[in-house]
């Protein structure tokens, strides 16, 4: 009895023992290299991947409902309007095999692809075509996609071309057809089993833990190249790295410098763009920044190629204005350079606006956003040298949605606005004056007009011209202290190729395949 | 009898304050769930219809006394964000998190109290410093630096863990439970320090009183002392402090669940409390009161069973 009691003792001990000697060692084996843990990256891999992404997809899967990025982002796989963008921002036919657009631009045909399978078997058809048009128009989040439907005054069908006749032109309206994701007639478990024609299908989900897609046999086109992606949700930052680190990963996008800094199991890291506009966005409608002297100070008080020194190691661009480089026809870099950096300056106007001492206000950063918070701590110390005081407050995403976005009870915030569709009225709608998206209350008669005409023009390079002035007023109006698009750094098992950046966020998971 | 009517009416009042707290701290709180479903393009009509339809609208008793009356007859609702079933998603999530917290405690259990004891009852000798040295440090540990520390070591070091890596209960029982040793250790390890040095000072304690050098003049052995006598006077604060522990080891994988990336209940709180998945947030909150109150139950249970001159009341 005894004796098992000792021998109880002894066991115990040593497992203590054991495990405080495995945490205390952690410290000396810092340096140790860690190439020999890359053992999942030679050889033969499966022909599928695992993808670690750093939100769960807590949103109904409802294509025409879900509007948190990080699922759109995963759904674009599974759904497809009768057009679709590709990487390099342009619409290609999927659904559809052939569009024709009338010289007005008020006559729309589409001609439905033959062969289109949705991915629960059925066979799609212009009835299926059909109801997604209205189900969407009736259902959809999205203000802009439901004003460019509701334009349509006749929509009819002929064999299997069906053609739709504007109001008036709009050069969003596909674009907004894109954002049609094309669904089978009558079937209503969108939320919980969604059913599209893309090239991967959805298996299965299960909450926090992961979601399946597997590849759709029936896919029209080249289709996938891989059998099944599998997305593993981590919300921390660490178990995420430490999973990528340790290779039981093979794709995770959206890395911060730190992170990519400290990868050690020899992956590929492919840079490219977030696709969004990061800036201190500010509230024009309340003292100080009622006053436009006070936001040029503050656009000449901030060094942004300092702060992607600090933050990125200088990766990122500077935008100067509401719209990033991947709207390549629309963006400006000289829009970039319109305020360099230069305190002085700063000063004298502060001075001017009848600040000459400086003044205090208050940042809200989404404290679930790293790179934002990294941004604004770095910011308020270039403030500081002005003599303004920007104090941070940290705030939960649901408190910014309805504090600072719905309440517009803010000084100033730190965040990055994406575009939802690809057209740049996705990014530029929301700076008009009566606009309900115009969280920070700018109003410019000129910006209203411009913009207005650029939506009725017809003619593309006159178009373009019009959204390109909107982009000059809003940067010489200092409507907000733009900062730049922040650099996405994505790491990739070696042998997995065929990555592709998207202007808009989402990730094609067909072009992926194992050397 | 009586004990019993006491205890559940005592369960049930703070139930019901406790979930009456939670909803209205979801009242104070910013954040409209209705922004959160349908993004920052929606428009107001559709927010206020989606607000009519999840009966948002109404006044905020008015909407608690539904949830309860849905409650009490085993309706916990739908989840907003994933428009599930939300007692479906418990049943997933629960029996991970109390088999998480079972594993903390029996390790806690079992590896503390004989620690203690034989710290205890060798006073001043080499491994008793040695232990209470090593106690100090790991007390002052807190639970998800040593699960960063485990999950880097274990993970990237010595690839013999995989973070994510997580087998369902429902996959393979055995495979579940060797993914969570790990965290299990990390919940226990600082309960397991603050458990040796009670169990021992309360041995200590024990030894020197008057009935051991009457049993010792009797001439009993010490080992007789030390089990038939000495232990069960010395654990019956060690159990209080157990059971503090076991409520406390629930608290504890909150963050150890993120650490880890399990898919418990205490990570859906988060989630859901960030989400303001409302119906989720109270069923959990709920559950989580539940537990600590029938755990402090259990406690009274096992003190009648180590000290019989203990009534119940």
């Amino acid at each position: 009895m005894m004796k098992k009691r000792i021998l109880a003792v002894f066991l115990a001990a040593a497992a203590l023992a054991g495990s405080l000697c495995a945490c205390g060692g952690t410290t000396n084996q810092a340096g140790v290299s860690s190439d020999e843990t890359t053992d999942s990256s030679g050889g033969y891999h499966a022909n599928e991947i695992t993808v670690g992404i750093s939100q769960d997809l807590d949103n109904s899967l409802d294509p025409y409902v879900s509007n948190a990025a990080g699922t759109r982002e995963v759904m674009f796989n599974v759904f497809e309007g009768l057009v679709k963008p590709d990487s390099n921002g342009d619409f290609v036919e999927a659904v559809a095999s052939k569009v024709e657009i009338s010289g007005d631009g008020l006559t729309y045909s589409f001609t439905l692809r033959d062969g289109v399978v949705f991915h629960n078997g059925a066979v799609c058809t212009t009835d299926d075509v059909l109801y997604s048009f209205e189900t969407c128009a009736a259902t959809s989040v999205y203000s802009n996609v439901v004003a460019a439907l509701s334009a349509i005054v006749e929509t009819t069908v002929d064999g299997n071309v069906i053609t739709v006749t504007l109001s008036e032109p709009n050069s969003d309206f596909l674009s907004a057809v894109s954002s049609v994701y094309i669904l089978p007639k009558g079937y209503t478990d969108h939320g919980t089993a969604p059913v599209g024609t893309g090239p991967f299908k959805y298996v299965s989900r299960s909450i926090q833990e992961n979601l399946i897609l597997e590849r759709h046999d029936a896919y029209y086109g080249e289709g996938a190249k891989l059998d099944r992606v599998t997305y593993k949700i981590y919300e921390d930052s660490t178990a995420l790295f430490n999973a990528l680190d340790s290779g039981s990963l093979d794709l995770v996008a959206h890395l911060t410098m730190d992170q990519v800094n400290n990868l050690s199991n020899g992956y590929t890291v492919l840079e490219g763009t977030m696709n969004l506009v990061q800036a201190i966005y500010l509230n024009n409608a309340v003292a100080p920044f009622d006053n436009e002297l006070v936001r040029q100070a503050l656009c000449y008080a901030v060094d942004v190629d300092g702060m992607l020194n600090l933050t990125a190691d200088g990766h990122g661009t500077k935008v100067g204005s509401s719209m990033y480089p991947a709207f390549g026809k629309y963006f400006d870099a000289s829009v970039a350079d319109a305020y360099p950096y230069d305190p002085d300056k700063a000063m004298q106007l502060l001075a001017e606006a009848g600040y000459p001492d400086g003044f205090s206000f208050t940042i809200k950063v989404p404290s679930n956003y790293q790179p934002h918070v990294d941004t604004t701590v770095v910011l308020a110390e270039q403030l500081k040298q002005v003599g303004i005081n920007a104090q941070i407050q940290q705030i939960d995403w649901n408190t910014w949605l309805e504090d600072v976005y719905g309440n517009r009870n803010f000084e100033g915030t730190v965040v990055g606005f994406d575009a939802s569709i690809l057209s740049p009225t996705a990014l530029l709608a929301r700076w008009v004056s009566d606009s309900s998206k115009n969280m920070i209350g700018f109003s410019d008669a000129e910006y209203d007009a411009v913009y207005t005409q650029a939506l009725a023009t017809v003619d593309d390079a006159q178009q373009t011209q019009l959204f390109k002035r909107c982009l000059e007023i809003l940067s010489e109006r200092a409507a907000n202290v733009y900062l730049q698009d922040l650099a996405d750094f994505v790491a990739v098992h070696p042998q997995l190729k065929g990555f592709r950046f998207y202007p808009l966020y989402v990730i094609d998971m067909s072009t992926l395949y194992f050397e | 009898m009586k004990y019993a009517i006491k205890k559940s009416l005592t369960l049930i009042i703070t139930l019901f304050i406790v979930s009456l707290l939670a909803f209205l701290a979801f009242q104070v709180i910013p954040g409209d769930p209705t922004t959160k479903m349908l993004g920052t393009e929606a428009t107001e009509e559709a927010k206020a219809a989606l607000r009519a339809q999840l009966g948002l609208d109404g006044p905020v008793i008015a909407r608690y006394f539904n949830w309860l009356i849905s409650f009490v007859k085993g309706d916990m609702g739908t989840s907003y964000s994933y428009q599930m079933p939300v007692s479906e998603m418990l049943a997933d999530k629960l029996p991970v998190t109390f088999l998480l917290s079972a594993m903390s405690f029996v390790l806690t259990v079992v590896i503390s109290i004989p620690l203690g004891i034989w710290a205890g009852s060798a006073k001043s000798k080499a491994a008793d410093l040695a232990i209470s040295a090593l106690d100090q440090m790991v007390m002052s540990v807190p639970p998800f630096f040593i699960g960063i520390l485990a999950t880097w070591l274990f993970g990237t070091v010595l690839n013999v863990f995989s973070t994510g890596g997580f087998i369902s209960y429902k996959e393979s029982l055995s495979g579940c439970i060797s993914y969570l040793i790990l965290p299990a250790f990390s919940i226990a390890i600082p309960r397991i320090a603050m458990t040796v040095r009670m169990m021992r000072s309360s041995i200590i304690a024990e030894l020197e009183r008057d009935y051991v050098r009457t049993a010792r003049s009797r001439g009993a052995a010490r080992g007789v002392i030390l089990s038939r006598h000495v232990l069960k006077n010395a654990l019956i604060p060690v159990i209080t402090f157990l059971a503090v522990s076991a409520a406390e080891i629930m608290t504890g994988s909150i963050i150890i669940e993120q650490v880890f990336a399990i898919p418990g209940v205490s990570r859906l709180l988060l989630a859901a409390i960030s989400g303001r998945d409302f119906p989720v947030v109270q069923a959990i909150v709920v559950i989580l009161a539940a537990w600590i109150v029938i755990i402090n139950f259990l406690a009274d249970l096992l003190y009648r069973i180590a000290d019989p001159r203990i009534r119940l009341r």
